[in-house]
């Protein structure tokens, strides 16, 4: 069951409570700022060109803790 | 793929204007998700505090009634009694219902009024600027209380849900925190018993949420999360106070 998140930079505030529950440690903090002035939230997968090899499970534990709401999480769906 | 987890359709989309780590907002999205699960968004009647969540009505996207400061759990009375068949909650911090609200909230309680209270704990006043509170842990340095709160000279942390326990008219207490996603989850569970509570017409609710401030306790949001953890969560257990639902 692999899985995928996107972040929205414009809502993150660079909280980093997501990189500290990511089982994967898939989450960093960007180098760019946003309009805001945070260093949001990056998501990187070492294998994002085939979907069997990524690391993101889509377990959705950084969603949880999002304090802005900012993590979409999707999963592929069992056969 | 498909979407696993996204925002409610009862929270706004809009951006918060929470601090970086603040719980509000978590707790802002569990309410939501608890109101669309028992889809009651049509019936449900919000009381907003004084303090950092007094701007709650642009988040929820529900009928909210702002009420003046402490006095949320008397506005729900009224609205309630006038409106019984609508779920009525009330949103506060601590500096809101355990300092200037404590009687209106007592006395909710005792008569057991049919309304639920989220009440957010995080041992400081945080909009006006991290002043020591009433549930202020002893040792905890406030810009009120700069070498750390001394019970003998400021007086012990008030444990206010134990207070109500004592209430005959109080069904269902818990104290949780959001600082991880257990915590979160388990959040979730409480509000949403709570407002069942209330549905079923047992009494009143509270759900105590202990939630981190990394602003006005000058820590990093990790370094805070961890605070709750160690030292916070000492003085007030995570538990459940009363559950006679």
């Amino acid at each position: 069951m692999r899985g995928r998140i996107e972040i929205d930079r414009e809502r993150c505030k660079g909280c980093g409570l997501c990189m500290t529950v990511c089982p994967k440690k898939r989450i960093g903090i960007s180098a760019k700022l946003n309009t805001k002035g945070y260093y949001p939230a990056d998501f990187s997968e070492d294998n994002s060109s085939d979907s069997e090899k990524t690391a993101c499970t889509g377990c959705c534990l950084c969603a949880l803790v999002c304090p802005d709401v900012a993590i979409e999480v999707y999963r592929e769906e069992k056969e | 793929m498909k979407k696993v987890f996204s925002r409610p359709k009862s929270l706004k989309d809009v951006p918060f204007h929470y601090c970086p780590g603040c719980g509000h907002s978590v707790i802002h999205r569990l309410v939501c998700e608890v109101i669309d699960e028992l889809g009651i968004q049509d019936k449900t009647i919000g009381v907003p505090p004084a303090g950092c969540a007094v701007l709650a009505y642009n988040y929820f996207d529900v009928d909210m009634c702002e009420a003046p400061h402490g006095r949320a759990a008397a506005v729900a009375t009224g609205i309630k009694r006038m409106l019984p068949d609508r779920v009525v909650f009330t949103y506060q911090g601590d500096g809101d219902i355990a300092a200037i609200g404590t009687a209106e909230t007592i006395h909710a309680a005792n008569r057991g009024e049919r309304v639920t209270c989220i009440f957010v704990n995080n041992a400081v006043y945080g909009m006006t600027g991290g002043q020591m509170a009433p549930t202020t842990i002893p040792g905890q340095v406030t810009t009120t209380s700069p070498g750390g709160r001394i019970p003998l000279r400021d007086g012990n942390p008030l444990d206010l849900s134990a207070m109500l326990a004592l209430a005959a008219g109080s069904v269902f207490i818990e104290r949780t925190t959001v600082i991880n996603p257990k915590g979160v989850n388990r959040t979730k569970k409480a509000i949403k018993k709570a407002f069942q509570t209330q549905i079923e017409d047992k009494g009143f609710s509270l759900v105590e949420v202990l939630s981190p401030c990394p602003t006005n306790w000058k820590m990093s949001p990790a370094e805070s999360v961890n605070w709750v953890e160690e030292t916070m969560s000492k003085i007030f257990p995570i538990q459940v106070i009363k559950d006679v639902a």
